[in-house]
């Protein structure tokens, strides 16, 4: 039997209601990058035990665990002139202030540190078979690949796919205690209390549904960000967002309903992705990202002009790889949207509407063939092939069915990778969403409670989420070396275990398809590209209606449907979550795209800080920060990570 | 609840893997590697994996990566999925197939 339409008693041996118990110093959630790195850090300190929770299998699983293609923002290398001040200032700048300026000041100080650990593991990092020899973007004494900006050389192109199975490798090595295929359910807090020291977890298994209870002095949330809010198709439920299903944000509702603190929850941005109408990432003809820098040519094969940020010409691919005439770097270009301040602007092409007006015929198709031979085999065969999700449905596919890179044009569809237009209230988290507020030892505000990786504020990328899990993990196995015992509330164990198990108790009901259509149907409608507090308001009332009613009916036959039903549940909470942290921001924010109806004025100075939110019995608690609460950065890194810089320097 | 449960298959969807029933050994790599658990195992030991969630597919592959046995198990593009290129010489257009 290999089609769908079967129905048959389920495969796995079911365990209802079976309790596992485990005991460890660090709990890590999510076994994606940033929770296998935080995991490895753990390990290193010897005598501390760690276990590491995962929804899928810890070898691939993740946004990156099939791949990464370029990581970024690796000042530290030998080849780099920048220092790790500039970089993150710069996204700071380039952002307005709305970024989170510990998480990428770690991602540039460390992000190096943690590539050549991973070479060590068994990862791929540089041409060692020296393939790209003389190319402009090598250089020939490291052997160290870079993309974009090849003067500044802080991206490093990858061979991605070694990565995930050399950090699950190295986590078997140092006898990190796996629990693959587990669904963390909820935190457990000190006397069952919101806003106590976290001690535990609890989940379950998503074939056996056998129940798991952990508890442990730290924890560190490593389940990146959420999905599925405003965009979900149920034919296509796993490709309703760029990201894989099983990270949809079940971190931040569980870290929620404790205590936890987040902010930014309010900056979504218009979809740019959606598999039900966009192509397959990468597969498509573009100049962003995987494929900067290639030529474009219109439907009668003439070359689009790339140019710099002050719209000149530029006449060669090289040109396109440096910074603009009195421009120190850049960051990205090539359709990059989040970056859009000019001092850090990239070389792009004008906009598709003004080539249209400049006689340019559509379609477009990206010409890899007219590329140098060494920049078309570094977008065609080392990153398409090493990124996450183009190794087997982009390169092998596309090769099997005949397309040459040097001799066939690519078509382009919409604008660059996108390749999909979509409604203002379709919203999506892309960029640096918001997420959990931390300090400088990435602790939340709760006690016993780390984050790393795409579950912080205004986080992403690879690089990144590997550097601030494994400093996470130094921080939480320093932590739990002197704290107390944690006592686990029974009650609160009891509660949680059934709530984890109501939907597979009902017989009938809602399926979770259903309950998630309704939410994006919900948050379209009520939280969609202009706000105003009546809306949210009855957004929040309609939610709450949907929690009773079809939330409390929805039904799973198995424990894989009760883990969709659990993750649906979830993304209510969110929805909620964000609900929240819109109703507190009362003026307009260009950079966090929140346009409000009833408040005329945009970005005013008072405005420009973090508000930051956390729930409060049944409601809301709001402070707020100071949009440079982390500064000085230098300063507080130095104070908070002598141990490191100490070894580090031996 | 009782000590039962049902596997229940997406109906009516795009399928997009298939496994080859003749060549697969039913080694279960491929529903070990799956992120969202598009496939259950068979339940007679050594069998074919079931493709139980084809819905939930994210595309990414690496079932295909991992299958021990050469072209036993294969990923399928959508109709409206499959983009188009052009020989540059002679103009000829493919699409995906
Ligand atoms: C197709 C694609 C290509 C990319 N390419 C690049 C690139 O080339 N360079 C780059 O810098 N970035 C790239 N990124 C982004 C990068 O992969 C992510 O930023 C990074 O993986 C984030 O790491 P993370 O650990 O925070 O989240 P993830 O790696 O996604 O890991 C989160 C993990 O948590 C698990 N989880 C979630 N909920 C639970 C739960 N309740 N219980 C247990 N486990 C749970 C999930 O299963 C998952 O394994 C790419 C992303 C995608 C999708
Ligand atoms: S392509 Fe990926 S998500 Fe789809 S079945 Fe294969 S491993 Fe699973
Ligand atoms: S990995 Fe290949 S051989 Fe093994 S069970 Fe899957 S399809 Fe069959």
């Amino acid at each position: 039997m290999t089609a769908s339409q079967a129905q048959f008693d389920w495969p796995y041996p079911i365990k209802w209601g079976e309790e596992q118990r485990v005991d460890t110093d660090v709990l890590v959630l999510g076994g994606g990058i940033a929770g296998c790195w935080a995991a490895i850090a753990v390990a290193r300190n010897k005598g501390t035990a760690v276990t590491l929770v995962e929804k899928a299998r810890t070898i691939r699983s993740g946004a990156g665990g099939s791949g990464c293609d370029h990581w970024e923002h690796a000042v530290t290398n030998p080849c780099c002139p920048l220092t790790p001040e500039e970089i993150t200032q710069a996204q700071i700048d380039s952002n307005d202030g709305y970024n989170n300026g510990i998480s990428h000041y770690i991602e540039a100080k460390e992000g190096y540190d943690r590539l050549l650990d991973l070479e060590k593991m068994g990862g791929k990092i540089r041409d060692t078979e020296d393939e790209f020899e003389g190319a402009e973007f090598r250089d020939e004494k490291t052997k160290l690949l870079f993309a974009y900006d090849y003067v500044n050389r802080y991206t490093i192109r990858t061979w991605g796919t070694t990565f995930k199975p050399a950090l699950h490798a190295e986590c078997r090595r140092l006898n990190v205690g796996i629990l693959d295929r587990t669904m963390v359910t909820a935190l457990l807090t000190e006397d069952g209390k919101q806003g106590g020291r976290v001690v535990g977890a609890v989940g379950f298994h998503v074939h056996t549904g056998r129940f798991v209870v952990i508890r442990a002095k730290a924890s560190i949330l490593c389940t990146s960000r959420p999905s599925r809010l405003w965009l979900f198709t149920p034919d296509l439920a796993g490709i309703s967002e760029f990201r894989p299903m099983q990270a949809c944000g079940d971190g931040h509702a569980i870290s929620w309903r404790v205590g936890a603190e987040f902010t930014m929850l309010e900056k979504a941005v218009r979809a740019e992705w959606s598999g039900a109408r966009s192509f397959p990432p990468y597969g498509t003809g573009n100049t962003h990202n995987t494929w900067y820098p290639c030529n474009m040519v219109d439907a009668t094969g003439r070359e689009l002009p790339w140019v710099d940020r002050d719209g000149n010409t530029l006449e060669t691919t090289a040109d396109r790889c440096r910074p603009a005439p009195g421009q120190k770097f850049f960051l990205k270009g090539g359709g990059e949207t989040w970056f859009q301040k000019y001092e850090f602007l990239g070389p792009d092409l004008p906009p598709t509407e003004e080539l249209i007006r400049m006689g340019y015929k559509l379609p477009f198709y990206a010409d890899l063939s007219s590329l140098p031979e060494m920049e078309r085999k570094a977008i065609w065969g080392l990153m398409i092939g090493e990124e996450s999700k183009t190794k087997i449905p982009i390169k092998r596919m596309y090769e099997d069915a005949g397309f040459d890179p040097s001799k066939d044009q690519l078509r382009s569809y919409g604008d660059s990778w996108w390749s999909a237009k979509f409604k203002p209230s379709e919203r999506q988290f892309f960029g640096l969403p918001g997420g959990l507020v931390n300090n400088w030892e990435l602790r939340t505000n709760l006690e016993g409670l780390y984050a790393a990786g795409d579950t912080l504020f205004a986080s992403d990328c690879h690089g990144h989420a590997a550097a601030t899990g494994y400093y996470a993990g130094r921080h939480a196995a320093r932590y739990a070396m002197s704290a107390q015992e944690p006592m686990i509330d029974e009650n609160q164990v009891q509660r949680e275990r059934k709530s984890t198990y109501a939907p597979a108790k009902r017989e009938k009901g809602i399926a979770w398809k259903d309950l998630n259509v309704s939410i994006t149907k919900i948050m379209q409608e009520y939280c969609g590209a202009v706000k105003s507090d009546e809306l949210l308001t009855q957004g929040l009332n309609v939610l709450q209606d949907l929690r009773e009613g079809e939330g409390a009916s929805v039904f799973a036959r198995n424990p894989h449907e009760l883990m969709r039903s659990l993750e649906v549940l979830n993304i209510l909470t969110n929805a909620e979550i964000v609900i929240h942290s819109s109703l507190v921001r009362k003026a307009s924010c260009k950079q966090l795209h929140f346009m409000r109806s009833d408040s005329t004025e945009m970005d005013p100075p008072e405005w420009h800080k973090f508000m930051v939110v956390s729930r409060n019995g049944h409601g809301v608690r709001l402070r707020e920060l100071p949009i440079d609460y982390y500064a000085p950065m230098g300063e507080n890194y130095e104070k908070h990570n002598q141990d490191y810089i100490r070894e580090n320097s031996i | 609840m009782t000590d039962k449960a049902l596997a229940v298959g997406d109906t009516d969807v795009f399928i997009p893997v298939s496994i080859n029933e003749e060549t697969c050994i039913g080694c279960n790599l491929c529903v070990m590697v799956c992120q969202p658990d598009v496939f259950v195992p068979s339940i007679d030991p050594g069998g074919v994996p079931v493709v139980l969630y084809p819905s939930e597919c994210w595309y990414v592959g690496d079932c295909v990566d991992v299958c021990p046995v050469p072209d036993c198990i294969a990923l399928h593009v959508m109709d409206k999925n499959k983009v188009i290129w052009k020989r540059k010489e002679s103009g000829e257009e493919f699409q995906l197939s």
